[in-house]
This record gives structure tokens, sequence and C-alpha cells, in this order.
């Protein structure tokens, strides 16, 4: 999958002056913030059930192994098969495999951002498969030719008056005088082309959110029911999952189910949360015949035991995004990358190297924000100054800026400098600043005055002062 | 190949095979243990409150509820549902012997076809295996009793519940399909709906009916 | 520091050593003196060690855990001998306050002087409220003010109540909630200018907040945040003033306003 983090900078620029994008992303600014809190607030436990599903999360963890064998063990049992892929090419090649096994032409797909990770549609179409998305959102995105700007809500970027282009450019068989203006009058013509689409496919592509080590069902939690017609209609059901999808028990995926919708759209539960075991039985009247459960490593393996083990409890869920405050100013794409957001900033790194996304982690106030409703307690400020500090080892920044610091820290330790170098700042600051008291330009400090007045100081530091015998 | 790799992979992180026995012990307890977590206790009720919780619950994510005696009045409330609705009176069912029980000649006018939904039925009837008054939510399992194919396919799902089988919470549901399937075995397909099907994706606007069921009517019997 | 040999608290008078912080002794010695004044009064023996310079917290999160921890210690050796480290930054205090234990070894003798440390160091206005058990203080401020919390503050310390409190019992000042006062100025500490551009479109949110809380003061008890938001007001012309709490709290709010001559 192509990113373009390195250019996180010029996204921005352009996200911030693109007025449609704007409107849209106060949507998100409003709409999930407000409905995640009332959720919350209305169950008394919800922090207690964080806790928990943080725990169950760890302790799976830290017997990962164990849990992918009980798991597959289980699968097998079931009539399923899993396929272990490595890397991204790995998982790619077995869905290929699969899908030319099965003569497949056209595959309809569930919302996955697994998916999109491994660059599966792409490698679909150069194969001669059609993939077709059916979440509403993703369908959107795929006719535009573009990537999800968000995790749960993909089109989130997108406004109805583009939507209702795109349809027409694309659905030409419908009549030209249609009225699709209204939202309601979208929804009903994709559900109609797309219900065709179900029909038509030959394989059905999930992704999951939870894998059951104890029974070896996958789960997919969605909204629309595209998920379940996807895997329900065609002959070959293919679930692309990483292996730290994994937990123990039913009790364990009722406790982190609590808190996933909650956190991410502020329903109790999402309305679709299907559990699905192997192929089609022998007395089944519907159902697929083959069940393949794709579980990919992907760099995830070697995160354990690092600093970077809490990023494996990430459940998805998008709310680090939806309460980013850069998330807002600049939208999903401007990240360059399928993991937009905090998340995005801690994962894309491992995925895609912090050389080629440097940017990601060090885009973040700090505000903490998106730890403080984490369902999961993810640390993810600190786990972006983890990143921070393997591009500072690394001398990925700029020479300016490391050297700027290096000074800045060299004199830091030498009080006596510091404050003779502290002492001349403050006059000059304080001549410039005049009787205004604040200063509109300053030479190396062009990333703050272009935008805002810098407050002069006074012509002594406060220590100076002190010294002096000031009270 | 990617297997053993991976694996090789998670027990060197893991601290390698130094525990590995003691962690198997502790992984093969947790798996047969069903240990409950943190319950909330909002679906903690007596009997008569649970099924009352179940429905208002079910109601507030825009599904309906209605509320028989006995299985006895069960066509008749479905034929009426159809009638406030227009919609046709014709149903798609699976083989469920409790649906198949239902006294379908008092409702004549009703036509009650059995088996999995093409896509051309406009109107499903299930019998669901539980529901969670939590969050409303009916449980229901796949097979040749309720295919999976009616829960998703028509454009109004009618789900038969039983009183008795709505539980507090997920856990009680679960602990009933260990009961029913066994210990570690699941039906194929166990499908957890809490109302109709919608999308937020155009705007941000809540619309129901994406790709599953407009309308979700859910009859309680008991 | 006087020479004597316990460092055992002493709940009469405190030894109070205030790390004003590199901000505020450069860019807003007032607060400094407010801070200085609200401990003296308040029954606390202050102190001013001469030799402090930064908390380190731009090395930190600039990736630098070297220059990091080395400023660490320097300050921890020149603060440890206190019964309370106050510091009137959240941001600060929490660096010294959550961060520093992390930046050494578990078991080392650093990571245990770091610790101890860690425990006495508190931000200002909540050492005012928790630990000296202020319940209101002898000020006059004739403004209508509006309070952002700072993130440090609020979401690794818990600062949220204790300044709400004080400023609703000073004399003259009617406080106001502006909308999601929680939410990040985009001050940011170096990522507002290296990356000036979504520091300012978040600033610029903030701007409108205050503005439309209707509020003539905004307050604030992190002097980042407050230099960002009055340079953005500043330059927009608004005739919003902001200032560090503690200015309002200890009665000197009579000076020129932060970025006003």
């Amino acid at each position: 999958m192509l990113i373009t983090a390195p250019k996180f900078k010029e996204n921005a620029a352009k996200a911030l002056v693109d007025k449609s994008l704007q409107k849209a992303l106060g949507n998100v600014e409003r709409g999930f913030v407000a409905k995640r809190a009332k959720a919350a607030a209305a169950l008394p436990e919800f922090d207690a059930l964080r806790d928990a599903a943080r725990d169950i999360k760890n302790h799976t963890l830290e017997n990962l192994d164990l849990y992918l064998e009980a798991y597959e063990e289980k699968v097998t049992a079931a009539g399923g098969k899993v396929h272990w892929a490595s890397t991204a090419e790995d998982a790619r090649d077995a869905i290929l495999d699969i899908c030319t096994a099965a003569n497949a032409r056209t595959v309809t797909k569930g919302k996955s951002m697994i998916t999109e990770e491994i660059g599966l549609n792409d490698h679909l179409e150069v194969n001669g498969i059609h993939p077709v998305e059916t979440d509403l959102g993703e369908y959107i995105i795929q006719l535009r030719g573009e990537t999800p700007s968000h995790i749960i809500a993909p089109a989130v970027h997108v406004n109805k008056e583009e939507i209702e282009a795109d349809f027409r450019r694309v659905h030409t068989h419908l009549p030209k005088d249609r009225q699709i203006t209204e939202p309601t009058a979208l929804l009903s013509e994709a559900r109609v082309v797309l219900r065709q689409e179900y029909f038509n496919a030959d394989v059905g592509i999930t992704g999951a959110n939870f894998l059951i080590a104890e029974t070896g069902s996958s789960i997919i939690v969605t909204n629309e029911g595209n998920g379940d017609l996807t895997q329900t209609l065609p002959r070959v059901h293919i679930v692309v999952a990483s292996i730290e999808k994994v937990v123990p028990t039913l009790e364990d995926v009722s406790t982190i189910l609590r808190v996933l919708a909650r956190s991410a759209t502020g329903q109790d539960m999402s309305v679709y949360t299907t559990l699905s075991t192997g192929p089609r039985r022998p007395e089944d009247p519907d159902g697929p015949d083959e069940y393949h459960v794709i579980l990919l490593d992907n760099g995830r393996s070697s995160m354990l035991g690092t600093e970077f083990q809490d990023m494996l409890r990430c459940i998805r869920c998008g709310a680090c995004m939806n309460h980013c405050p850069v998330y807002h100013a600049v939208g999903g794409h401007a990240y360059g990358s399928v993991y937009p957001g905090p998340m995005g900033a801690v994962l894309t790194p491992k995925l895609w190297g912090i050389d080629q996304s440097g940017h990601l982690p060090n885009a973040s106030t700090f505000c903490g924000r998106c730890e403080s409703v984490c369902p999961m307690h993810i640390p993810l400020p600190k786990m972006m100054r983890h990143w921070r500090e393997r591009a500072f080892e690394a001398h990925q920044e700029p020479a300016a800026q490391r050297y700027g610091l290096k000074l800045w820290a060299f004199m830091a330790k030498r009080p006596k400098l510091y404050h003779l170098a502290t002492g001349i700042a403050a006059r000059v600051m304080s001549l410039l600043g005049g009787a205004k008291g604040r200063l509109s330009s300053l030479p190396l400090a062009g990333g703050w005055t272009k935008h805002r007045d810098l407050p002069a100081p006074e012509t002594k530091t406060f220590l100076k002062q002190w010294a002096e015998g000031k009270r | 190949m990617s297997r053993d790799a991976i694996l090789k992979t998670v027990r060197a992180s893991l601290k390698g095979e130094a525990d590995v026995d003691a962690r198997r012990e502790a992984v093969k307890a947790r798996l047969s243990s069903h240990q409950r977590n943190l319950i909330p206790a909002r679906g903690q009720l007596g009997d008569a409150e649970r099924v009352a919780l179940f429905a208002e619950q079910a109601e507030k994510v825009g599904a309906t509820v209605t509320r028989v005696d006995d299985a006895g009045a069960v066509p008749e409330a479905v034929a009426d549902y159809l009638r406030g609705r227009n919609l046709p009176q014709r149903v798609r069912k699976g083989n469920d012997p409790r649906l198949g029980a239902l006294p379908f000649d008092k409702t004549p006018t009703l036509e009650v076809n059995t088996g999995p939904s093409d896509g051309t039925d406009l109107v499903g009837l299930s019998h669901a295996f539980g529901g969670v008054a939590e969050t409303g939510t009916l449980v229901l399992a796949s097979g040749n009793d309720n295919p999976t194919t009616i829960n998703f396919l028509p454009e109004t799902h009618i789900v038969v519940i039983s009183a008795e089988d709505i539980a507090g919470d997920y856990e009680t549901v679960f602990e009933r399909v260990r009961a029913a399937y066994g210990e570690g075995t699941m039906p194929r397909c166990l499908n957890m709906i809490t109302g109709p099907s919608r999308s937020g994706d155009i705007e941000q606007t809540i619309l129901l009916g994406a790709h599953g069921p407009k309308d979700v009517h859910v009859v309680v019997v008991g | 520091m006087t020479s004597e040999t316990s460092t055992r608290p002493s709940p009469a008078r405190p030894k109070v050593g205030l790390f004003v912080t590199c901000l505020v002794d450069l860019m807003r010695p007032a607060v400094g003196f407010a801070a200085a004044r609200l401990l003296s009064n308040n029954g606390c023996d202050l102190a001013v060690p001469p030799e402090q310079t930064c908390c380190g917290q731009p090395a930190f999160n600039s990736g630098d855990r070297d220059d990091t921890r080395a400023i660490a210690e320097q300050v921890i050796a020149t603060f440890e001998g206190f019964d309370y480290v106050v510091v009137p930054s959240g941001s600060c205090a929490a660096m010294m306050k959550v961060h520093y234990p992390e930046l050494f070894a578990a078991g080392s003798n650093w990571r245990d002087r770091a610790e101890a440390f860690s425990a006495k160091v508190f931000e200002l206005v909540s050492f005012l409220t928790d630990v000296l058990k202020i319940e209101a203080l002898d000020a006059r401020f004739e403004a209508s003010a509006t309070y952002h919390d700072s993130c440090s503050g609020l979401r690794e310390l818990g600062i949220h109540d204790q300044p709400r409190k004080l400023l609703s019992g000073i004399d003259g000042l009617t406080m106001t909630e502006m909308k999601d006062p929680d939410i990040c100025c985009g001050f940011g500490g170096t990522f507002c200018v290296k990356y000036s551009d979504i520091s300012n479109a978040i600033v610029e949110r903030k701007a409108a907040n205050i503005t439309a809380s209707g509020a003539d003061t905004v307050l604030a008890g992190d002097l980042g945040c407050l230099l960002n938001m009055a340079g953005k007001l500043k330059r927009d012309g608004s005739a919003v003033k902001a200032r560090h709490v503690a200015e309002v709290l200890a009665g000197m709010a009579d000076t020129p306003a932060i970025g006003e001559g």
C-alpha cells in the first residue's frame, strides 16, 4: 500500500484550505464526540469495563502463541482452514490462490482495514478479479478511487453532493432524471445496486473484529448488514484478520463488545455482531461452502515484548481520531497512511518504517485526549514519543532542528551559561516588543509569528529580578 | 512456513519457552472455565423487569415490540403487524418447529413459505435463540430452523422470542449456546441483532435500512 | 535552603522550592512573583534555587532521552531537599511528577531518587487546594473571565476543579465557561513551530471559543498555552486579555496582560 506519509506537511496544508473537507470534519467533531460521551455516561460501569477489557487483551497478548494455536485447532475442527501469513504479500497470495481455485470473477468485501493494509483490491484487480466494496462508505470511496479517511467512517470526508455526482457517473444504467439529492435516496440506490453484487459474487471477503480461541469463531461488528450478506451468499468466505485479534472466550468478547460500540459510534451495541464458525454444515440451507481465515502478522509479532506491545490491544474503534485536535484540523488523508490519527501515528511507523512516517508521531500536541478516551487504555502519546526517540537515535530530524535542540540542552545543563543567554534574550525581545508588548516577527521564530504575535518579556528574567531582591 | 515463523517470533518476544508449560495450563484453564468478567448491573433484573428492559432497549434502537400471552396468538400478531404496515400477507420462515407449530390456520390470508430466502421475500419470520435485555439484542442461530438469509435479505424481519429466553446479559445467552451445542461448539453463524440495519456513512446522518432489514419487529411470547 | 539535617515534612511551615519554569523565567516573570507570593503568604518557607533552568520537556518530547535524563538529574539534585517542589505549570509539573521516574531504569539509585522527588512535586494551584487545603483566597480582580484547561494539567494531574474553585472566590471576578475548555489550544511545545499551520488551525478554534464566551479575560495555568492564545488573540486584534491564573489568585493582576505593553 503506497503511503504519502512523508508528505504529511504538504497534505496537511492542502487539507487546511479544503473548504468541503473542513465542513465534513465538523461532522466528526460534533457527532462522534457527543455520542460517545453520552453512551459512556449512561453506563456506570463503563470505566471499570475499560480496565477489564485492557486486562483481557494483556493476558491474551502474553499468551498469544497458545491462543493462536487453540484458535486454529477450533477453526479446523469446524471445517475451516487457517492460512498463516507473515507478510502482506503472503496474505495477498493466499487470498488470490483461494479466489483462483474458486474461479472467482467478482469478490464482494465487507469493511476491513486489514485488506487496506495489505493493498488487496489492487492485487485482485491486477489479477483479473473485480472486488466490490459493500459498506456504503467503502463503496463511495471505491467509486472515487480514494482510500478511507477514517477507520470506521471511511467516507467521512465526502459530502452528499459529491456522492450524488459519483453515483450519476457510475450508475449509468439508471434513469438520468432520477432524484438522488437526499441521503435516503442515495442509500436506497446503493442498496439496490449492491444487492445484485452479493448474488453475483463468487467469494466474500470480510475482516474480523475478534477471533475467539475457545470456539474458533470470527466476529464482525457492523451496522449496515453488508458484511453479513458478503459472507453468507457467496460460495467462499475468506476472513482476513491480524494475529492480535484473538481473545480467549465468549465471556471475554462480551466485555470488550461493551466498550467497542460505545467508544466508536456511541451505540450501546452495533446493529450486527456476527459470530461465524466454519463453513456450511450438512443440514444448513445457506452459508458458504468454504471458510478460510488469513491470519496476518505483518510485523505485529515483533511488537510483543517492546515498548509498542500495548498498541496490540487496539480494537479499531476510532475514538482516538474522533477526539484528536490534529485529526479534526486535517482529516485522515493528510496522514498518508492506511491508519490515520493517533493510532495510525503509532502503527504506521511499525508497518512502513519510521523513515517513511516520521511526521506522524511528531504531529501531535500530546494533549492526551486520545488516551483519555481509548477503551483499551493504550498510552498513545507515550508510544508516539517512543517513535520520536527512535527517529532521534537514527538522526532523522532536520539538522537545524537537531543542533538547535542540542545547543539548548547543552545550556540547560549549565545554569550560568543558560542564565547569561536568557538574560540577553529577555533584553532583546523586550526591546523589540517595545510599548506594544509583543512582536509580530522575530528571526528564527517564523513558525510562531506566521500566525501569532509573540508576547514580549520584561527586560530582565525572573531569576535575575529575584536575585536582585525583587519580590 | 509462515505459521512456524510467526509462532517462533511470538514465543521469542514472550520470554521464550521458559514458562511455556505454566502458560499452557493457565490458557487451558481460562478456555474451559468460562469465567465471567464484570457484568453491568443494568440487565440484572427480575423476570418481568428484564423483559420490559429488553423491549425498551429494542425500541430505543428502532425496533418495534409487541407482546402476546402465548404462542397461539403469534399468527394474528404477525398478520396485524403486516396490515398496519400495508405489507402483503406473506412471510418466509425456516423449519423451526416452534414456528411450524404456530396455528397459522387461524390466519388463512397469511401466506407462509418455508426455506431459505433467495432475496425476493419482503418479510422474514424467525425464531430467536435468545435475547439480551441489557441492549435489546436478539440472538439468532443459523441452520435449517432459521436460515441466515432470512435475517438479512427481506426488508422486514419479524422475530419471535420466548420471554423466558430473554437474559440480562450476553454471557447468559452464550452459556445457553454452550448447553445447546456443546462446549466450544457453535452454530455456523450466531447473529446478534440490535435494531434495524443502519448507516451513518452519508455525512454522519443515521439512516435506517442500509443493506439489511429496514424494519425489525419483535413478538415476545409469554 | 537552610542546613537543616532532617527532610521530614513540617506541616506547620513546609519548605517549598519554587521551580518557576523556563518560560516564566524568560517570558513572564510576573507569574513567578505571583506564585512566590501565594506560597509565602500561605505559610510556606519559600526558596527559589538560582541554578534552575528547565524541566527538560523539550528534549523529552523530541526523543532526546540522554539530554532529558541529564537535565532531570540536575533538577532532582537541586530540589530533592525540599518538602515540596511547586511549579506554576501543569505541563512542567507533569513532566517532573509523572515522567521523571520513567527516565531511569527500575531499581537504579536514580530511579529511587526520581520517585522520591516526584512525590514532592505539585502544580501550583492544586498545591494550594490539595496540600495547603486553601478554600478561598483574599484577592480582587474586576473582570469577566473564562478558564482554559491546559492538557497536561488536566489529563496527567487531574487539575480541573481546583482553579475554578479558587477563582470563584475572587472578589469582582465573574467566571464563565467557554465551549470545549478541555480541548488543546494547539501549542504542544515545539509542535507549534514544527507544524505551525495545524497549530494555527487549532488555536483559531480556541480563540473563537474564547471570544464566543463573552469573557474579557482568558485564564490558564500554563504559560505556553497562554502565549499561544494571547499571541493569536492579539494578532487578530482581539481585546480579550490573557493572564496566568496565579496572577489573579495572588491579587497581582494589575500589570499589563500577556502581550500588552
